[in-house]
């Protein structure tokens, strides 16, 4: 058990590093960090100076060393378009984020595994046919579309709900919340579909895949040979067989949730980190997308180390420390 | 009995007519509706100069005052009708629509093949090399799976982005998105070939013509491709959907195409700002397209692999 | 006689296809008594496992009962309701599959999936199950089952899951087991210790088995009746020891010369040419007349009907059909 956490979390630094020596890269060679900073009308004696305070003078592996060390220190340089430390700038949009993605990814675990079981035990029903073929429109349909066809149904034309924004927000510490105040609920709802729906479908389609395969297994054959009732068979050996898989990928696409974040900020205008980056790359904003970088790989190593101790934690067979088949 | 007597012999047309794969999309009835969907809009597309009632991008054809012209109403000033109205410079949607899928499907084809030809030589590499370059190729399929294709493109995009000199970033903006469409999506080619080609070395007529001094890299292209055909096919048809939806979004984010070069995508994030004045239309017709689009080549990836894989019915 | 425990009478079984419907069964009849052990022989597709999928009403869809009736203690089964149905299935008749190895739930302890059995169809409280599930354990011949009870399926080997896949049919004390080919996913090694604890355990408890195999030798060493299939109809049924010493259908004589004995030693084993025709080209008459080394004409025109014989003795062929029933 330790050597396999230890294991995965060499792995988990080794992709880090790899992912700041790109964020580095970017932020080393892209534009001119001295010119971004200073502007036009410096001088030659100003700009070595500054190039001396940035290390930019130092062999190029020192630079990288010192790079890790600041990024480790939470020192992600200074927004070239906002001239403030980039760190601080994400602080502030991360709750907007975190609140976002969390809810939608709780709805799409919660309804896509619920339709996935309806539509898997009732395969010919209307019912299921008319989710599935929905679902597929679903899947088809893109992240930013759903956005904008909601905000014209229910913003525009029924007026029931905000179209941008995250209504009023309430300070805890340095989070901002946006789930104690009505507007700032009614402000997350859209967004909260827009960005979980994708998720939801697949998951749906993905439970429902596997209830169908598991239900096929010898052992739901032996548990009905057994005479155990339906709803046994169906939750308690069917639905736990099916999560081990479904774990996998809904906590996968946790990560994705975090990148579709980027466009139903945008959608929405939601003051969060996604909506952020995209105005980086729009503005070449280098320190911010070289941040957003490893905080976006950060947040995708952390996941994964997640579920795969979740999976050993649901699957008996992964727990190696007891031993093979004894006799 | 004796009434059906078949051709003696059947032309080339005839059995394509007559395989499995195109009786299985004469019969059925998704595959034969996404098939038309996506046809039309593609002819429709590639014959824009020609199809269009207005080239929406020659500033001469405008006419201001057609601004906000509704669909199917005539316009107040010049009583010109036009089937799906007109933006807010006047330009006819319909045509902005075909121009505007003609562009969301040139990159989303480009995206492809480029996607395919460096999947397909990497499967190759790592599946014929082995050892470390096999596992290295691998780990970065690997790590690059656990990435949604969309959020690559983006980073790609932008990284590329911030690359490339300011004077070039327009121009070149088209062939960035491809590079980053295409990159982030090579993956599921590699390994369907990879695969494959670790079945087909080890074979003994790879084995023979190694002997006889044919190059081995030949063999196993001529072999292996037409192996490979049937499943790279199904992720290109499904990958075009996907490319085509990433190319919309990154446009619709504003970080894709330039507004001179607009996609489907540009067009949508163009009619939203008239959603909230009521001109409904600008963001509609443009949204409808590309749903359909999206939607038809999807359902025709789903069915070709169907009907590919009979295993899966 | 007495009433069987099992009453199986002119069971079909179809399976409709895009070609037309396949007959997987075939009126199908047989008896099971009190405590019998039935072997049910026949080659992979002969309708041995549908026979006993359709006993607990567990037929694959699309598969159906298309007509016929089975009868437990002369109630009929086959039309019940499905959750009057499952009452049957555990606590009346328990069954057991081919591979130990994919009949247990991988994510729950063996303790977990006998407890949940037991509790199902017996009113007793988690403590009293266990001690149960315990003692079954036990009894299957698994060493230290208080210890091992807590352990996941793959803890144990295939022929200790077998074990458990034993223990696990007869927690609720059926009348009826049916083992389907319960040793073929086995090592040789252990494929008789299971075929022992099978026997015992079921003699012990007087429950009747219906083992399905396709091996001779398994039945002639513990079958009381031999019934023995050929392309979903019912060849030949009678007591083992008639059935081996003299078989009548021709094809039970080439089964029977394809068991190895003691007695035989210098003779070849013979074989019956040819195989078993697949579901949907089954010819016309007896099912098994290309093959048969004494084909009469009439054999490849009528169907022969299954006759009772001296014994207790059943065999459906021509050779030993009443006189005038070929025209009849």
């Amino acid at each position: 058990m330790i050597a396999f956490i230890l294991r995965r979390l060499a792995q988990s630094v080794v992709v880090m590093l790899v992912v700041a020596l790109i964020s580095f890269a970017l932020f080393r060679y892209v534009g001119d960090p001295v010119a971004s900073l200073l502007g036009q009308e410096a001088t030659a004696a100003d700009r070595e100076a500054l190039r001396a305070r940035l290390g930019l003078d130092q062999p190029i592996w020192v630079q990288f060393y010192e790079y890790i060390g600041r990024v480790l220190r939470g020192d992600f340089g200074i927004s070239y378009r906002l001239q403030q430390p980039v760190a601080q700038l994400i602080m502030q949009r991360l709750p907007a984020t975190l609140e976002l993605a969390l809810v939608s990814g709780i709805a799409a675990f919660v309804f896509g595994v619920a339709l996935g079981v309806y539509t898997a035990l009732n395969r010919r029903g209307w019912i299921s046919n008319a989710i599935m073929t929905i679902s597929l429109i679903g899947v088809s349909l893109p992240t930013f579309l759903i956005g904008v066809l909601l905000i014209w149904v229910f913003a525009v034309e029924l007026q029931w709900l905000p179209s941008f924004g995250r209504g009023e927000v309430v300070e805890l510490g340095w989070w901002r919340t946006g789930f104690l105040t009505e507007s700032g609920r009614a402000a997350l709802i859209l967004p909260a579909i827009t960005l979980g729906l994708y998720q939801l479908t697949l998951i749906m389609r993905l439970v429902r895949a596997e209830m169908l395969e598991v239900l096929r297994t010898d052992y739901i054959r032996f548990a009905r040979a057994r005479g155990l009732s339906n709803r046994a068979i169906h939750f308690g050996h069917a639905l736990k067989n099916t999560l081990v898989p479904v774990i996998t990928i809904t906590g996968l696409q946790m990560g994705s949730i975090i990148a579709f974040a980027i466009i139903t900020e945008t959608v929405f205008q939601w003051p969060g980190v996604g909506a952020f980056f995209i105005n980086a790359v729009r503005f070449v904003d280098v320190p911010v997308m070289a941040a957003y970088l490893m905080l976006i790989a950060l947040i995708f190593v952390v996941i994964n180390l997640i579920v795969d101790l979740l999976y050993y934690v649901v699957d008996p067979r992964l727990r190696v420390d007891r031993g093979a088949a004894r006799h | 009995m004796g009434e059906f007597i078949p051709e003696d012999r059947p032309n080339a047309l005839r059995r394509a007519w007559d395989s499995d794969l195109a009786y299985s999309f004469r019969t059925s009835p998704v595959a034969l509706v996404s098939g038309i969907v996506a046809l039309t809009i593609i002819l429709g597309a590639v014959l824009a100069p020609w199809v269009a009632p207005h080239n929406p991008f020659d500033p001469a054809t405008l006419n201001l005052m057609e601004g906000f012209t509704p669909p199917m109403e005539p316009n107040a000033f010049t009583g010109n009708v036009f089937w799906l109205g007109t933006d807010n410079q006047g330009r006819d949607v319909f045509s902005t629509i075909l121009y505007g899928a003609r562009t969301s499907l040139f990159v989303g084809f480009m995206a492809v093949l480029f996607a395919m030809v460096l999947g397909i030589t990497l499967g190759l590499t790592a599946g014929f090399r082995g050892g470390w370059v096999d596992g290295l190729l691998m780990r970065i399929a690997d790590v690059q799976l656990t990435f949604p294709s969309i959020l690559l493109a983006l980073l790609i995009f932008g990284v590329a982005r911030g690359f490339i000199p300011p004077a070039l970033r327009e121009a070149l903006a088209i062939w960035v998105l491809i590079v980053a469409i295409g990159l982030s999506d090579w993956v599921q080619y590699a390994r369907v070939v990879r695969g494959a080609t670790m079945v087909e070395k080890n074979k003994e007529y790879v084995q023979a013509a190694r002997v006889i001094g044919a190059h081995p890299v030949k063999i196993l292209v001529r072999h292996i491709l037409p192996n490979v055909m049937g499943p790279v096919l199904v992720i290109a048809t499904i990958g075009l959907a996907l490319a085509i939806i990433a190319e919309a979004t990154l446009s619709f984010l504003g970080v894709g195409l330039p507004p001179t070069q607009p996609s489907l995508g540009t067009l949508i994030r163009i009619g939203q700002g008239f959603l909230f004045s009521g001109e409904w239309w600008i963001l509609a017709f443009p949204a409808a397209a590309l749903l359909a689009l999206a939607l038809s080549v999807n359902l025709l990836g789903d069915w070709l692999r169907d009907a590919l894989n009979p295993r899966l019915r | 006689m007495a009433e069987p425990l099992l009453s199986v009478r002119d069971l079909v079984v179809e399976f409709p296809t895009r070609r037309g419907t396949l007959r997987a069964l075939d009126r199908v009849s047989f008896d099971i008594g009190e405590g019998e052990v039935l072997g049910m022989v026949g080659e992979s597709g002969a309708g041995k496992s549908i026979t006993g999928s359709a006993i607990i009403g567990l037929i694959d869809r699309p598969g159906r009962i298309a007509g016929g009736e089975i009868r437990l203690r002369g109630e009929r089964i086959d039309t019940l309701p499905e959750d009057k149905l499952r009452r049957i299935r555990g606590k009346r008749i328990g069954m057991v599959f081919q591979d130990p190895l994919t009949s247990l739930n991988p994510l729950y302890t063996v303790a977990q999936q006998l407890i949940e059995t037991i509790r199902t169809h017996l009113d007793v409280s988690e403590r009293e199950a266990r001690e149960r599930a315990v003692a079954l354990l036990d009894q299957v011949g698994i060493p230290a089952a208080r210890r091992r009870i807590d352990d996941y399926p793959h803890h144990f080997s295939g022929g200790m899951r077998q074990r458990v896949v034993i223990a696990l049919a007869l927690a609720a004390e059926p009348e009826l087991v049916i083992a389907d080919e319960p040793t073929t996913a086995l090592d040789v090694s252990v494929q008789a210790q299971i075929i022992d604890v099978l026997r015992d355990i079921c003699a012990d408890r007087g429950a009747a088995v219906m083992l399905i195999t396709h091996d001779m030798g398994v039945i002639a060493e513990t079958a009381d009746r031999v019934a023995v299939l050929y392309a979903g109809r019912m060849a030949e049924i009678g007591p083992v020891r008639d059935v081996i010493k003299a078989a009548e259908h021709p094809y039970t004589s080439g089964l029977m010369g394809s068991i190895p004995t003691l007695a035989q030693t210098a003779d070849r084993l013979t074989q019956i040419p040819g195989s078993m025709p697949r579901l949907d080209a089954i010819p016309q008459g007896c099912a098994f007349n290309p093959r048969c080394p004494r084909v009469m004409p009439h054999c490849r025109t009528d169907q022969p009907p299954l006759t009772p014989r001296a014994q207790g003795r059943q065999v459906a062929c021509w050779l030993y059909a009443p006189a005038g029933a070929a025209h009849g």
